[in-house]
Parts: structure tokens; sequence; C-alpha cells
């Protein structure tokens, strides 16, 4: 049973195991009767830092579940939301937080980030983002680039951020795994892999790829790009019934592992999630087919900046819309973005994301979130404010598939919490304490409590000095 | 047509008028005549002709000002024949960016209605990319837009001008010495230069001349600058050659705020810009702050054009790190003004500036504040744009065409 698990070769062989199993696993008997795709493939070190318990009392408690709470409190130990309401008590240990005026949220979830792979101070040394050397690089993953001492990531734990989607760039048709991470200060990125995150798949639509590959061998128009998916997935379906047989039977020698395929064998049986770029209506309309035509959904697009056109067919195919409050006009695909996208989705039943693409915007997505709520207001399309704190926190959650754990502020939920100054819809509040999985990673009042990474060190002046 | 929209006389009554001159005056009157302001206050006399608006419970500010921007000069990022503001040459004086202005461009109805009326249209690239205008957001031609040209003389002393000095800082001032020294030069023995009696100069006549204004001290230099020592480096030349500066960007700013005040140079700078790069390892948050704090005169600017309507977003968000509110409408209004000499026409809400003013529902800086009415000179502007287009065509779905 663990052995044809382990066989698929995906999302679901990197489960974390604990470090004392990761230890014991590589056996000199085991591994003559084991082979690679069978061993756990680069998996989560994440370990929950110890802390006391935590109460933050008095506060505006936003949930992200439908509830705001005013005068609320919410305690969290060992790392879970222990309670939140109006009357929570906390045990003798804990840390009390006087929130009085102040507000609370879940942390906020970027599913669309390129810190790490794209990492300060931005020469060509930390340029690990887009492998444009092939248009489908279905093989490479996202976090053998990521680097943990990118200086642009305590910038956005400031802004609230506790879980980021780090991926691939959009040069290839099949950009490449993505890393579901936890933002927290490490050496390694196994040890911000969020524990049984599934993995993403970047796909790319539209200019990106026929720019990039257009006097290079192809594609070099939108019909090109359609056929490179379709090419890659007629190859992964051949290679996941091959691999299927196997795991069935374990007869004979196994299949040659192929990466490429293993990816997109992983896309077809659903274990991994397509996060597909692409900004124009009719080619999501297109991509929405050729999920249909081989069997699998696309989770969400993203910068999607046309999706309120198809809004009714995204709803229809239930695939979401990630997108930017206000970004447009860059290129030409990017041209009819508008401000009320988010809202008009929204109010098509759409699972809606506001997301970052940038290492500047992953600081204030809650201003970001808060344009697009107010814009949808101003044009008379309703939006709650839960509804737009979930586009930076429980959508996000449900379009990485880890919703059950983090995104709102539930008892039992992991402890990713942010204390802000004031409303988080108001251009002048700020995050004031940073709590991930309990553990206090940022505090505007406290320079204990503001990690810096290896990069900044010694460094005149202090990079970010004030974030 | 104009002579109509001129003669216009709008009486804007019972608002919040934040004036920036001076302090806010409630239950206020904004008078506007033939395209300028004609009074302001508490207790003004309305002209009879004028069409009352009552903006009472709404606030009322000058019209915002982007310090430095593409508008009118970019169209498509990626699409390069849409964009006018380069001449890919390193020494560009004598280009001046106003006949590549498009007052068709989407972007400036979609920035205008939103409370951007003004914004200094500037050239890029090279050392001397040429010569930036103010332009007001309104107009059928560029002659109707152009409020200022040039407004300055645009040049860079950060990393991306490095290529001008054969790859070293030292060698840019170096070659932007030689050029200032060659355009005196050429000013002294024009004659000789005619005559072909001269050793060749650093760059043509036309970049030369293009530069007299400069050298007196008339046309302002704007200076893209980021790291300390650089700062220090335009303020050194600046102070050799006796130029009018400005700094632009000057990420580090706050490290040398001090010498910045001392040198009475203004900056403009993008409040939310943090994140470390080589050229400027110490970008922070606060830079906004501290350069005010230290005296200096700050205006803002976004270096997304498309959305230059950020700036106040920008504004509100340096508010967030300590500067007053105040200072931060000030930096979007009349500090640009004054930085590119237009300060006794633009910027504020006084009997006889340019009628360049937005009424707002609320605090003009927080996202739940939506615009009311635009003025530029004196024109009510239709809150009409593109954007606004297509969503009124797919407010249902399938649209209707």
């Amino acid at each position: 049973m663990v052995v044809a698990a382990a066989a698929c070769a995906g999302a679901r062989a990197t489960q974390s195991p604990t470090p004392a199993q990761h230890a014991a696993a590589p056996a000199a008997a085991a591994q003559q009767d084991s082979f690679s795709a069978e061993r756990a493939q680069y998996p989560s070190t994440y370990q929950r830092h110890p802390n006391s318990p935590v109460l933050i009392k008095n506060a505006t408690i936003m949930t992200a579940a439908g509830q705001e709470i005013a005068n609320g409190s919410i305690l969290f130990k060992d790392g879970r939301i222990v309670a939140v309401g109006t009357s929570v008590t906390a045990p003798a240990d804990a840390v009390v937080v006087d929130g009085t005026g102040k507000y609370v949220t879940p942390g906020i979830i970027d599913v669309h980030s390129h810190m790490g792979v794209y990492a300060a101070p931005g020469t060509f040394a930390e340029s690990d983002g887009n492998e444009a050397t092939r248009p489908n690089t279905a093989d490479v993953w996202a976090e053998h680039s990521f680097w943990p001492q990118d200086p642009q990531i305590p910038l956005a734990i400031a802004g609230g951020v506790t879980t980021i989607e780090a991926l691939p760039g959009s040069a290839n048709l099949i950009g490449g795994r993505s890393a579901i991470l936890k933002l927290v200060p490490a050496r390694t990125v196994q040890a911000m892999k969020f524990p049984n995150a599934p993995y993403g798949l970047k796909m790319a639509c539209g200019e990106n790829p026929k720019r990039v590959y257009g006097d290079r061998g192809g594609p070099s128009t939108r019909m090109g790009n359609m056929a490179g998916y379709r090419d890659a997935f007629i190859a992964a379906e051949a290679y996941r019934r091959r691999w299927d047989k196997w795991n069935a039977k374990h007869e004979g020698d196994p299949p040659e592992r192929d990466l490429k395929n293993e990816t997109l064998a992983e896309v077809l049986r659903g274990h991994i999630l397509v996060e597909n770029h692409c900004y124009r209506a009719d080619e999501m309309a297109q991509m929405m087919d050729l999920g249909r035509e081989f069997g699998f959904k696309i989770r969400s697009f993203h910068h999607a900046v046309e999706a309120y056109k198809v809004r009714d067919l995204l709803a229809a195919n239930g695939t979401g819309a990630t997108v930017w409050s206000d970004w447009w006009g860059f290129k030409e695909e990017a041209m009819d973005g508008i401000h009320e996208n988010a809202a008009l989705l929204q109010q098509a039943g759409v699972k809606v994301n506001i997301h970052s693409d940038d290492a500047g915007v992953i600081q204030h997505m809650n201003q970001e979130a808060a344009k697009a709520m107010y814009y949808g207001i101003q044009a008379g399309i309703p939006v709650t404010r839960d509804q737009a704190l979930r586009w930076i926190t429980a959508n996000p959650a449900w379009t990485l598939g880890i919703d059950s754990i983090v995104g709102t502020l539930e008892a039992g939920k992991m402890a990713d919490v942010v204390l802000w100054s004031g409303d988080p819809f108001s251009v002048y509040s700020r995050a004031l304490q940073v709590y991930n999985d309990g553990w206090l990673v940022y505090d505007r009042n406290d320079p204990l409590h503001q990690p810096r990474t290896d990069f900044e060190l010694g460094q005149e002046p202090l990079p970010g000095s004030d974030r | 047509m104009i002579a109509v929209i001129l003669a216009q006389t709008i009486a804007l009554t019972g608002g919040t008028v934040y004036p920036v001159s001076g302090p806010k005056m409630e239950h206020a009157t904004v008078v506007i005549q033939n395209g300028r302001i004609t009074a302001v206050g508490a207790n003004v006399t309305i002209p009879g002709d004028a069409t009352r608006i009552d903006v009472s419970g709404k606030w009322v500010t000058p019209g915002l000002i982007d310090g430095l921007s593409n508008l009118g000069l970019a169209e498509i990022d990626a699409v390069d024949n849409t964009n006018e503001g380069s001449t890919g040459k390193d020494i560009a004086s004598a280009f001046n960016v106003s006949e590549g202005l498009n007052p068709a461009s989407t972007l400036i109805p979609i920035n205008r209605i939103e409370g951007v009326t003004s914004a200094l249209a500037t050239p890029g690239g090279g050392l001397i990319g040429g010569q930036a205008v103010l332009i007001d957001l309104d107009g059928g031609t560029i002659e109707q837009m152009i409020d200022r040209s040039p407004a300055a003389m645009v040049m860079d002393l950060s990393e991306g001008a490095k290529h001008t000095g054969n790859g070293s800082r030292a060698g840019v001032a170096a070659r932007l010495r030689q050029v200032f020294n060659d355009a005196l030069e050429y000013s002294r023995r024009k004659a000789d230069y005619n005559k072909a009696q001269m050793e060749a100069l650093a760059a043509p006549a036309a970049d030369l001349e293009a530069l007299l204004p400069v050298l007196r001290g008339e046309e302002p230099v704007l200076v893209n600058v980021n790291r300390k020592s650089d700062i220090l480096t335009a303020l050194r030349i600046a102070k050799e050659y006796r130029l009018k500066l400005i700094l632009a960007g000057a990420s580090e700013g706050w490290e040398v705020a001090s010498e910045i005040a001392a040198a009475g140079v203004p900056v403009l700078v993008a409040p939310m810009d943090n994140l470390p790069s080589y050229d400027g390892l110490g970008t922070r948050f606060g830079n906004a702050t501290m350069l005010a704090k230290a005296g200096v005169k700050v205006g803002f600017y976004f270096s997304d054009s498309h959305n230059a309507r950020d700036i106040r977003q920008q504004a509100g968000t340096a508010v967030s790190f300590g500067m007053t509110w105040d200072q931060a409408l000030r930096a979007i209004t009349l500090t640009p003004a004054e930085i590119f000499g237009v300060g006794d026409k633009y910027g504020s809400l006084d009997a006889g500036k340019v009628a360049n003013v937005v009424v707002w529902s609320g605090d003009p800086f927080e996202f739940s504040t939506a615009v009311a009415h635009v003025y530029i000179r004196g024109r009510e502007i239709p809150l009409t744009s593109r954007q606004k287009e297509l969503l009124d065509r797919y407010r249902t779905v399938p649209p209707s065409y």
C-alpha cells in the first residue's frame, strides 16, 4: 500500500514524513528493493516553532468564515486556533495581547509569488524563475530554485503574508511545479514546505510563450500554444496508463521514469492542481476545453484580466480566477483589465483570489483587496467585507488545496493570524503582529521579532530598515 | 466650442475644501470661471450666472499631479511602437517629448477620472534622456495639453546609466562633466564651431545648445539616482555647475537627508518602493517621511503610469509610515507644481490658479472614497473611460452588442 501510493510519484509521494522517518528510510536493504520513484521526493521538513499560547482580546476579529466579531478574542495554542468569540478565557501561561481598536484576520495567502525564484537584489544570479529553454518544462520544480534568504521574504511577512505559492515564470507553455510554502525564516526550502499541500502546475497562455519561442522553433502562435499543451498531455495520458497498470500489479520491470510525464500524469489523476497564467477570455474558454479533452480541471486562471467577460463559463466549470485589483496595459492581452473584475466574478459565484505576482504588491494585499471591493461597491456590485477578505485568505487556500488547514479563523485551523493597527481595508493600517503556525514571525514594535535574512546582515544601510 | 467651455462659471458649494496652500475650510465654496479659480472660502460671493453644484459632505482638493510618469507617451508597454519616451541615445538633451504626446491615449481618461489632472511626461534612457514636459490630462491637441515645456532636463546617475560611462559610475560622472564643459565651450565659441575650428565635442551642437538653459540655472535638471553615494555625486555636480537640481527616485535619500536639505534640492520619491537592489540596498518605506522631516521638499510619483491613479494609495501609505496627511497631499499637488516651476498656476485652490479641481466623497487617500467631480482647466470631465465602457458592456453576460 505504501509502495503503491509512493509510486504515483507526485503529490502523494511528497507528504512530509517526520524527520525521524526520513532519517530511517534509506536503510541499505530497503534501497536494494526499491527504486527512486518509490522514495520520498524532496519531502517537507517543516516543523512548528514552539510557542506559548496567545490570546488577542478586545479586537475586531474578521474570520473570513462569515463573521466580523466586535470586541472579540482569539486564543491559539500549539499552532492551532483554540477559540474565537466574545468570551474566550486564556490559560495561565498565555501571552495576552490587547487588541483594543485593532483588527485580526487570517494570515494572507498569495497564490502567485516569484519570491525566492526571482529573489532580490535581482541580478542574473537570482534569476531562477523561468527555465526558458524549451516550451514544456513540466519536469522542473520551483522549490529547486527557491532561495530562502531572499530579502523580499521578510518584507512580505511584514505585510501579513503567511503562505505563498512560489511559481515558475510564464515563459513556457508548461512551466513546472509550484512550491506551497510557509513564509517563515528557514535555512532550506524543505523547512518551509507546507506539510501535505498538493503541488500546483504552472501553465501559461498567450503572448509570453509565443514571444519567447517564436524564433526558437515555436510555438509562435496561440494555435501553436494549444498544440503544445495537447501534445504534452497526450504523452502524459499514455505514461499514466503504463504506470497505473504497473502500480496495480507490480509485475515485471516498472516503466522508465520521465519527469515531465510524471508531473502531468499527476495532473490527470487530480493530484496536482493546474494554475494557469491566462489573460484573455477567449483563451480561458480554450483552456477549459483542453481540460475537458484530457479529463482535468483548471483550478484557477491567474492574472485573468478578462475573466469578468466569461465569468459564467468559469462558474459553470468550477474554475477560479486569480486577479489584480487594477493592473492593466503592460501588454496587449492586458488591455481590457477593469477595476470591477473581482467583484463581477464574485457576484457570478467564481472563487476569486487577489494575487501579487510582485514582491512589492505582496506587501499590501489587504490594500489590493480593499480597492477591488470598494470599486465593486461603487459600481453597484455587492461585495461584503468577508468576501473581500476571503479573496486573500480562504479562497487562495482553496486554490492551493489547503483550505481544511488554513484560510479562516476557526477553531482547529492552523494559527496563521495577523493583528492589524486598524481596519485592514484602510490605507492607513499596518500589520502589527504576524503569527505563522502560532509563531510570532513579525512584530512591528519589537526588533527581536523582525527576522533578517542572511543577505541583509552587515549591509550598510540595512535593507528594508523600517519594514 | 472652447469659448463656450471657458465661459462657464461653476460654484462648488458647501464642501470641505483643502486648498493645500492653507488650512482646510468647512462649508466653503470654490468658484471657477473661465478656466480659473476665482474665489475660495466660506464667505464668497457667487456670480449670478454660476452653475451651483452642492458638494456638502464632500472633500474638495486640487487635482493630483504625478511627478514622474509616461502619461501621454506610453500606451502598451510591450508594444514598442506605442511608446515615445526614449531615443536610445546616450545624450539626447535636444529631445523634447512634446510631439510624441498622444492626446488620444486611453491612459488619460482612465487616470483623470480618478483625480489625476496633471503629470510630468518624462523621457528616459541614456545619460541625458531629454526634456520632460508638464501636461494636463485634457486637451485635444498637444498644445492644449502642455502646461510647461520644457519642465526639466532628465538625466540618470543610477546604475541604469552605467553603460554610458564605459561601465563605471565614475565614467558616467566624467562623461556628464565633459558634456557640460563642452556645452559651455560651445556657447563661448559658437563662431569657431560654425567654422569647424574646434575639436570634436562630446555631443552634437543641438544637444549642447539645449543644455545652455540648464547651465544657466533656468531649466531644472531632474536626476534619477538611488544610491547614497550617487545622490552625493549629483549634489556635487549640481554645485559645480550651479544647476537647479531635482532628485528623482532617491531611494537612499533618507541617509543623506540633511545634505539634500542643506542644498535646498527637492526630491521626487515613490513612497511604496522598498525592494532592495544593488542600486539601493537601503530602499525603505520611511524614505519620504524622513526626507520631509529633515526639511526636504518631497513630491511623489508612481512608476506604473497606467495606474497613476494609485498616487493616492502611495500618499496614504506614506501617511501610515509617519508622514503627515497635509504633507502627503502637498506631495501630490503643490509640491510637484513648485518643483516644475508652475507653483503660481497649479497645485492649490487659490484665486487665480488654473481650475484643476477634484471633488471626492471623502478622504482622497482612502480606498472607500470615490471621485464625484473632476475639473481640468475649468472643464468638468465626464467620468467615462475605455474601462468604464468595458464594465458597462459586461455588466451582464453574454453582453449585448
